[in-house]
């Protein structure tokens, strides 16, 4: 660690930490429910369980992109955060309106916009943990030196938060509700955090494999420029059925067929600079991981989306348990696994320790992604003889979904596995030895490498 | 290839083709917005009581066990079309009465079947979420869903 005031990524990542266990445990509860109905039904149903789940889910992968904005900004800035004060004070704000957030679920306070659930107070809250956030991290970049991974993780960032207005704008009319939430939700997961995970893959791929900056810098730019080029206009895939003009069956069809190709460069990109590097970096765990989110956001984010985004296919399958799959393996494999690289990658320096217990965060990476594609198989099949008998041959809801409960029995399973992934990993992070367990075999160079 | 495609080239395409979708965009959801509000909303009128129906669709945080227009949580089943599918998307009587009586008969406690919670709804928001329901079927969602069962 150079900087000082890098180690405020420490309590962001700890506290996402803390999170990513209570979205696991909600997801779980939530999946065992589907197979045991009567579970809590009185006490905590399940609409209750989802929002802790998802908002949960949507708060630890934000305080990890801030966290791994304050470590990362002051290596590429080449000085110190501008305040590390504002990035406590910033941090208080959006735990104690996630702690408040979740508390009020549990009385029943809430909204009612899927994902933007949060009472008006803890919407106001992120905003001004946004706004901190900005004038924060900008002030810092402003400062120091400009590269093109602190440009993308910059203008992600303001476009993010800049979004986060329309939370506050809740049409009365249904259908312009709708089409105004998915400035938020889909321009986050499909724009502007896309921009974000690009960056920090941009500046993994520098730190752990020693490509030249100049060759990162512009697959950067061509990568963050094919994914805003498709994902603004891909947004009318979510305008097909809720009120808007026909023509989006056509633009949302096309460019969001194109959303596959910023995934598939950002795969290409971590396996070409692996094998361009020359750099043997001894954290080997957090090489898994960057490669690993990346080839997994292809399938989750990319082959998964495309798999159901032309109209004629989504007018069958739209709102089925194929969108739960893809939905799944894609938040993983692009956000999740892409924090748990910069956690694995950064923590060993935020300890100052040796880049320790590898093994126990690879086995973790293996259970959780293991598990997730296992959940992802389970739920297209699900997903598969749902659509076919209740959207072609017109079966009842609840009908259909009897006959799938093998299925969300095999993905419980398979949530327990990703469960024990998690706690595995956050162990192997927080509760770790200060030297490695085996010591490392003798240096054998390859002859002729 | 690599002298055609500098980094500074690729940064300005970023930032040019960018700025080009953005506007795109914002013009087609402009576009959109007019569509919304004066043809596929426009046959049953947005009303107090709708908005008010709306209100308590969101209090009670319904979207996270059923779908609206396909979208939301796979639990519990679409109700974009609920109306039509109770035979009642015409008649404001007939769907106040169905939502009440299916409201008030859960959780219906049955073993190994899924459980919708109770809720404490007045009439006059009971009335007023059957209406915004009415309201949401009858609007022109480009045939969506395929059939009755949603």
């Amino acid at each position: 660690m150079k900087y000082q005031s890098q180690s405020v990524a420490k309590a962001y990542f700890y506290c996402a930490m803390l999170l990513f266990g209570v979205q696991v445990l909600g997801g779980l509860l939530a999946g065992w429910i589907y197979v045991s109905p009567n579970t809590l039904s009185e006490i905590l149903p399940f609409n209750v369980i989802r929002m802790i789940h998802t908002n949960a889910l949507i708060v630890w992968l934000l305080l990890g992109f801030f966290g791994a904005a304050y470590f990362l900004v002051p290596e590429e800035s080449e000085r110190e955060i501008f305040s590390v004060k504002l990035a406590y004070l910033q941090l208080a704000i959006l735990m104690i309106g996630t702690l408040g957030a979740v508390g009020s679920y549990l009385v029943g306070i809430h909204g009612g916009r899927e994902f933007l659930e949060q009472p008006l107070w803890v919407k106001f809250g992120i905003l001004v943990a946004a706004v901190i956030f900005l004038i924060n991290i900008s002030l810092t970049v402003l400062a120091g030196r400009k590269t093109a991974i602190t440009n993308v993780l910059l203008m992600g960032l303001w476009l993010l938060c800049l979004l986060w207005i329309f939370a506050f704008i809740n049409p009365d009319n249904l259908s312009l509700d709708k089409m105004y939430w998915w400035m938020v939700v889909h321009l986050w997961v499909e724009a502007t955090w896309e921009l974000v995970m690009a960056a920090i893959l941009g500046f993994l791929m520098l730190k752990l494999t020693g490509v030249d900056r100049e060759v990162v810098e512009k697959w950067l730019y061509v990568i963050v420029a094919t994914a805003l080029f498709s994902g603004i206009l891909g947004t009318g895939h979510h305008f097909y059925w809720i009120g808007t003009p026909g023509y989006w069956q056509w633009v949302g069809s096309i460019f969001s067929t194109f959303e596959v190709i910023p995934f598939f460069l950002m795969m290409s990109f971590a396996f070409v600079m692996v094998w361009k590097g020359r750099k043997n970096h001894p954290n080997k765990a957090a090489l898994l991981w960057s490669l690993g989110s990346s080839t997994v956001a292809f399938f989750g984010a990319g082959v998964w989306g495309f798999l159901h985004t032309l109209h004629g296919v989504n007018f069958y399958s739209h709102g089925t348990q194929i969108t739960a799959a893809h939905g799944h393996l894609a938040f993983y494999g692009a956000y999740v696994a892409l924090n748990l690289a910069v956690f694995t990658y950064a923590m060993p320096m935020l300890r100052g320790r040796d880049p320790y217990n590898q093994v126990l965060n690879m086995g973790a990476f293996w259970l959780m992604t293991g598990g997730m594609a296992f959940m992802t198989f389970v739920l297209t099949f699900a997903g598969t003889i749902q659509t076919h008998m209740q959207r072609v041959v017109g079966d009842y809801y609840m009908d259909v979904q009897d006959s799938l409960s093998i299925f969300y029995l095999m993905r419980f399973g398979a949530g327990a596995a990703v469960v024990l992934g998690a706690l595995l990993f956050i162990y192997s992070l927080v509760v770790v030895r200060r030297r490695e367990v085996i010591a490392p075999g003798p240096a054998t160079p390859v002859a002729g490498e | 290839m690599a002298e055609i495609l500098t980094k500074s080239r690729a940064r300005n395409i970023f930032y040019g083709g960018s700025i080009f979708f953005v506007l795109v965009f914002i013009a087609l959801t402009a576009q959109s917005h007019f569509y919304i509000v004066n043809h596929s909303t426009a046959s049953a009128p947005l009303t107090e009581q709708i908005a008010r129906g709306k209100g308590v669709w969101e209090r009670n945080s319904c979207i996270n066990c059923h779908t609206l227009h396909g979208e939301g949580a796979y639990f519990a089943p679409e109700v974009g079309n609920v109306m039509t599918r109770w035979g009642v998307a015409d008649d404001p009587q007939g769907a106040y009465e169905t939502l009440d009586a299916w409201i008030a008969a859960q959780p219906s406690g049955i073993e190994g079947r899924r459980q919708m919670p109770h809720f404490d709804i007045n009439e006059e928001d009971m009335r007023a979420l059957a209406e915004f329901l009415r309201w949401a079927d009858h609007t022109d969602t480009q045939g969506w869903p395929p059939n009755d069962a949603g």
